[in-house]
């Protein structure tokens, strides 16, 4: 099976996100493989040790984006590439999805792509069925569990996680499966994937590499990122001498701050 | 000079650190409690590579270098030190024993199962009556044919009840000219017939792992498991701690980062006086030198890995390194739980076990007092290192790499 894997380098989750100016900063945070696509790189792995064939992971991202790229490499992916272009720096879901499809079509006859179900820094849970939909191929989102995979029949059964339970949902291939966190335990990168990645040569695909020429302009921009208004909180204490009197004095203060 | 990390030594710690924290970190105090050794830690560590890491890949190993080694160790016990003292005993004493003195036999036989985390190795030289003083260690290992007969007990030994072969020292002669010729390393099957192993409890610190004896009696050992020529056996056991006071070096460097990290946690949010404790100076001055004493201790390990890596002799560099950061660590644990106040004291914070689990270290791998002697040696030219029948083999990326011939025989 050709197998691809979709992953974005996002800061830490531990990261503190600030607003500077009206500017979204997540400050000088380390960068990290987006937590949820760790799953979806376990799944390409597990795909390919079940059916045989090779992962490539790809991302869309600046030059810093190769490390989490290594990770992906570390961790046993076959092959990596990085789309980066200045032109894709502030790309939207619109324009990601626009380059990753395109970046995807240029791959010799992929079976089945890859993503996490959100990059944790932006958030939108769209790339994943957006670029299904460019390809013109299945999104099967929200999968906890892969039940049936026939690489000879070209058909996969998936279970979605909904709210209300799990949903069977029966695809032909090539599609597009987006994770949740529930589908597995990732694995940490081996020492012999470590020494691939950190010696791998990571090819670097522009924008006309893929032939996605002129650039269109992203449809979203965010002119300003307000802070959530932060809370002011203090600490009063009600006095009485009974507890008849305590609660008393308590309904009194709660109706002076129209509360009740 | 370039004090960066590369890709491959980032990842190599980012993995490490991603194990223990997962892995280890939520359930050790529990098993610091109980005084017993988790039974997951040895095959994970195994699963892992980390059992193998430094170990050309022709051999079993992972084929990384010795910088990888420390940094392993640094994480390991950032978390515990009982994880460290494994990589200590295993991969320190009698894995990379093996890499320096092993015959090709030995090394197909003993070193390669080792190193893929199959069977686990230990280091036994102390005893009762011999700690410091090897030279005076009693137990004998006399030819019987074409064997040796091993008499004796060993005390104080790392995974003694849970290894399954022992990098173990004996004497061979009781007349010797000078008194370190008469000793022989061996490599034990703890498995032999005769052999008797058992943890000791009541141990201040390092808790959670397993110390204990191995107890021989005409403990038949095969000549062929002789390590090194007879008589060489000091020698080889002088050599095996700069292999495990390397580990033991860098893990300090590791417990003094989590005293630290584990101080700035609690000085920020614990509130004094209105403020919080991170305000206070004399807070701030504790916390300086943890930072300052961190820095120092990586500084010494990682210079020592360099050496390693480029195949120098680094007795003196390995000695500073261990004594510095095993004093070190043991002064930032007292200084967190001054940090912490009452809660330092208790075990529902980790401080407590990083100051019992640091004092151990000031004694094993030569006391930080026979540390002092042997640096004071060094620096008034008393001492010199003479070269060895067997030096360790420098790290050669591409032989350590290659997935056939061994090491020596590339040479």
């Amino acid at each position: 099976m050709k197998i691809v894997v979709c992953v974005k380098q996002t800061p830490d989750t531990a990261a503190t996100l600030t607003v500077v100016g009206g500017v979204a900063s997540w400050g000088d945070a380390p960068l990290v493989l987006n937590p949820w696509d760790e799953y979806a790189v376990e799944q390409a792995l597990r795909t390919k040790e079940a059916h045989g064939g090779s992962v490539t992971a790809m991302s869309l991202g600046p030059q810093a984006a190769k490390e989490s790229l290594k990770q992906a490499l570390a961790m046993g992916c076959d092959e990596a590439i990085l789309i980066s272009d200045p032109a894709l720096e502030r790309a939207d879901s619109l324009l990601a999805s626009a380059a990753l499809a395109a970046a995807i079509k240029r791959i010799d006859a992929p079976d089945i792509v890859f993503f996490g179900k959100a990059a944790v820094d932006t958030d939108t849970e769209v790339t994943g069925p957006q670029v299904a939909r460019r390809l013109g191929w299945p999104s099967l989102n929200l999968v906890a569990a892969i039940s049936e995979l026939d690489p000879a029949a070209k058909t996969i059964t998936v279970e979605r996680l909904l709210e209300e339970g799990r949903q069977l949902v029966r695809s032909p291939l090539p599609a597009v499966v987006s994770v949740v966190k529930e589908i597995n335990e990732p694995r940490y990168p081996s020492f012999m994937g470590i020494r691939k990645a950190s010696k791998a040569e990571i090819p670097i695909w522009s924008a006309s590499d893929i032939g996605l020429q002129p650039v269109p302009e992203p449809a979203l921009t965010w002119p300003e990122v307000i802070a959530p208004v932060r809370a002011e909180q203090s600490c009063e204490f009600v006095s009485g001498e009974t507890p008849q009197q305590q609660a008393a004095a308590l309904v009194e203060r709660l109706i002076e701050e129209k509360l009740i | 000079m370039d004090f960066s990390l590369g890709p491959e030594h980032q990842m190599v710690q980012k993995m490490v650190r991603e194990f223990a924290q997962k892995e280890v970190a939520p359930f050790i105090q529990e098993w610091d409690r109980k005084q017993q050794m988790s039974p997951e830690v040895l095959p994970r560590m195994g699963k892992l590579g980390i059992l193998g890491i430094c170990f050309p890949i022709s051999l079993g190993g992972q084929g990384l270098d010795f910088i990888s080694l420390g940094l392993a160790c640094e994480e390991l016990e950032a978390v515990d030190t009982t994880l460290r003292v494994v990589m200590s005993v295993h991969v320190g004493l009698c894995g990379l024993s093996l890499l320096q003195w092993g015959t090709e036999a030995q090394q197909q036989e003993f070193l390669i199962p080792l190193a893929r985390g199959e069977k686990i190795g230990c280091g036994a030289f102390s005893e009762s009556g011999a700690g410091s003083d090897v030279a005076n260690l009693q137990t004998t290992a006399k030819q019987d044919g074409t064997d040796y007969l091993l008499n004796g007990e060993k005390m104080w030994i790392s995974l003694a009840s849970k290894a399954d072969f022992a990098l173990l020292t004996a004497r061979t002669d009781s007349n010797p000219k000078r008194r370190s010729q008469g000793l022989s390393s061996f490599i034990v099957d703890l498995h032999s017939a005769g052999v008797t192993t058992g943890d000791i409890k009541g141990k201040l610190g390092v808790r959670a792992g397993s110390t204990g004896w191995i107890s021989l009696q005409d403990v038949r050992v095969p000549k062929e498991s002789r390590l090194g020529e007879q008589g060489e056996g000091f020698k080889i056991t002088m050599s095996a701690f700069d292999s495990g006071r390397y580990t033991v070096a860098a893990g300090a460097a590791g417990l003094i980062r989590a005293c630290l990290e584990a101080s700035v946690a609690y000085a920020k949010e614990r509130k004094t006086f209105g403020q919080p404790i991170a305000e206070h100076q004399l807070v701030q001055a504790k916390i300086a030198r943890m930072a300052s004493d961190y820095e120092i201790a990586k500084l010494l390990y990682l210079k020592v890995g360099w050496m390693k890596n480029q195949g120098v002799r680094n007795t003196y560099e390995t000695s500073m390194a261990k004594q510095f950061a095993t004093d070190a660590s043991f002064n930032a644990a007292s200084e967190a739980i001054a940090v912490h106040g009452s809660y330092g004291y208790s075990d529902e914070f980790v401080v407590e076990r990083y100051l019992r689990n640091a004092r151990g270290a000031m004694i094993y791998e030569g006391t930080n007092e026979i540390h002092s002697l042997i640096q004071a040696g060094y620096a008034l030219g008393n001492r010199t290192d003479k070269a060895l029948r067997r030096e360790m083999p420098a790290y050669e990326p591409q032989r350590w790499q290659a997935e056939a011939a061994g090491i020596r025989e590339a040479t």
